[in-house]
């Protein structure tokens, strides 16, 4: 397929507008669907997309952090203290990916994916009592909060198992620096099941702290010429303008029929990955 | 509105604050791009997007124009109406505004008086900057 700049940009635009607006309905943020869509849609190299990605990223991040924050449930002191470990992470993973065949980036990318979509149908943990006492390191860091809920109450939390939050956060870190993705079931996961940080607090913490992780390794694929800007053009704003509609609509639909279907694309697209990186097609 | 008073930040005033910065600044760098973008695809009528294709195994990767990687190249192309730089730049925008969002954190726990956390946010804003500025050349 050989197409024509003006034509591919229009494209790309519209493929774009789909991916932030899937991405935004389904929690799974547009790096995961940019990806795919520039290597196996169009046969770009597997490198100029992560740069693409990860600006796609940032694009989203920032963007539905200034609609969270309004609602003061973003612990801005959880958010900071893991972000040592996820741009320290996140330099290492942009590092790495300097020198790791292609190969292996296809893969490990499909693996997570794939962990991604697992992530999004699973069946979230219920009945966890959050203000049971927590760990002292927590206590000390002051990462214990309070976010109001829907009735209008304060409902205090705890942070357990800081240290193994942490060490996730950092693997979430190299992670997004590797794959230029936000990593946001990662993170999730560190805050949820690790830290039994409750749900909604974990959500937007994390949203808050991919923004961040991304421009650490943004820079470094900036100065090696990973980020093209024939790319970048359709892709912020094609996923910028889809995630706001998303968000528009979000709460009149219902999304778990939608993200189970989208999870299913996810795996195929996974699968798929993994078989072209193998096979060296990427 | 005084953002250096600690009434301002105890109302939660600054988190407002930084949420309009968070808009704003993604607002502009769409806007740049945007604009960037049209004048790039007049500038490269017609452009096969032969160049995109992976590399083949064992060859370096080309990357983009070299002039297209740091802010002080950017800046004198983008002045001399290059579409491609102005895209860059609105990258560069893009990349900025959470980094100037962890930057305003510093402030804000500076009034707050909690010193633990200004250390914690400035590693973290060290570890961005020296990233910056090391690079990998």
């Amino acid at each position: 397929m050989d197409l024509n700049l003006e034509v591919f940009s229009i494209i790309l635009f519209f493929g774009a507008c789909f991916a932030g607006f899937i991405g935004s309905l389904t929690g799974l943020g547009g790096g995961v669907v940019v990806i795919p869509l520039l290597t196996l849609g169009f046969g770009v190299d597997m490198r100029y997309a992560i740069g693409a990605a990860l600006v796609t990223s940032i694009a989203t991040s920032s963007g539905a952090a200034a609609a969270y924050i309004k609602e003061g449930i973003t612990n801005v002191r959880i958010g900071m203290f893991l972000e040592i470990a996820t741009t320290t992470g996140a330099v290492i993973g942009a590092i790495v990916a300097m020198y790791l065949d292609k190969v292996y980036i296809a893969v490990i990318f499909g693996c997570v994916l794939i962990f991604s979509a697992v992530r999004s149908i699973s069946k979230k943990e219920e009945n966890i009592d959050y203000a049971a006492p927590g760990d002292k390191l927590g206590e000390k860091l002051k990462l214990n909060g309070s976010y109001p809920t829907k009735d209008g109450r304060i409902e205090k939390y705890n942070v357990h198992n800081v240290m193994g939050g942490y060490s996730l956060m950092t693997l979430a870190g190299v992670l997004s620096g590797l794959l230029g993705i936000g990593s946001g079931a990662l993170k999730v996961l560190a805050m949820d099941t690790a830290m039994k940080i409750p749900f909604k607090v974990s959500t937007t913490t994390s949203n808050f702290m991919v923004g961040v992780t991304a421009a650490a390794s943004a820079v470094i694929y900036l100065q090696r010429g990973y980020i093209d800007p024939g790319l970048a053009m359709p892709i912020v704003v094609g996923v910028l303008l889809g995630a706001f509609f998303g968000s528009k609509i979000l709460p009149k639909t219902n999304v778990k029929k939608l993200r189970m279907l989208f999870s299913v694309v996810i795996f195929l697209l996974a699968v798929s990955m993994i078989y072209n990186g193998i096979t060296g097609k990427l | 509105m005084n953002i250096f008073t600690k009434e301002f930040w105890a109302e939660r005033d600054m988190e407002l604050f930084i949420g309009k910065l968070l808009r704003y600044g993604v607002t502009l760098a769409c806007g740049i791009t945007l604009l960037g973008g049209i004048i790039y695809l007049f500038q490269n009528h017609g452009v096969s997007m032969e160049h995109y294709r992976p590399t083949p195994d064992g060859q370096p990767f080309p990357g983009v124009e070299h002039y297209l990687r740091e802010l002080s190249t950017i800046i004198p192309r983008v002045l001399s109406f290059d579409g491609a730089a102005i895209i860059q730049l609105g990258v560069c925008v893009l990349i900025a505004t959470p980094i100037l969002r962890v930057a305003f954190s510093v402030i804000g726990f500076l009034i707050e008086k909690d010193y633990m956390y200004v250390v914690v946010t400035l590693i973290v804003l060290c570890i961005i900057v020296a990233n910056m500025l090391l690079g990998l050349h």
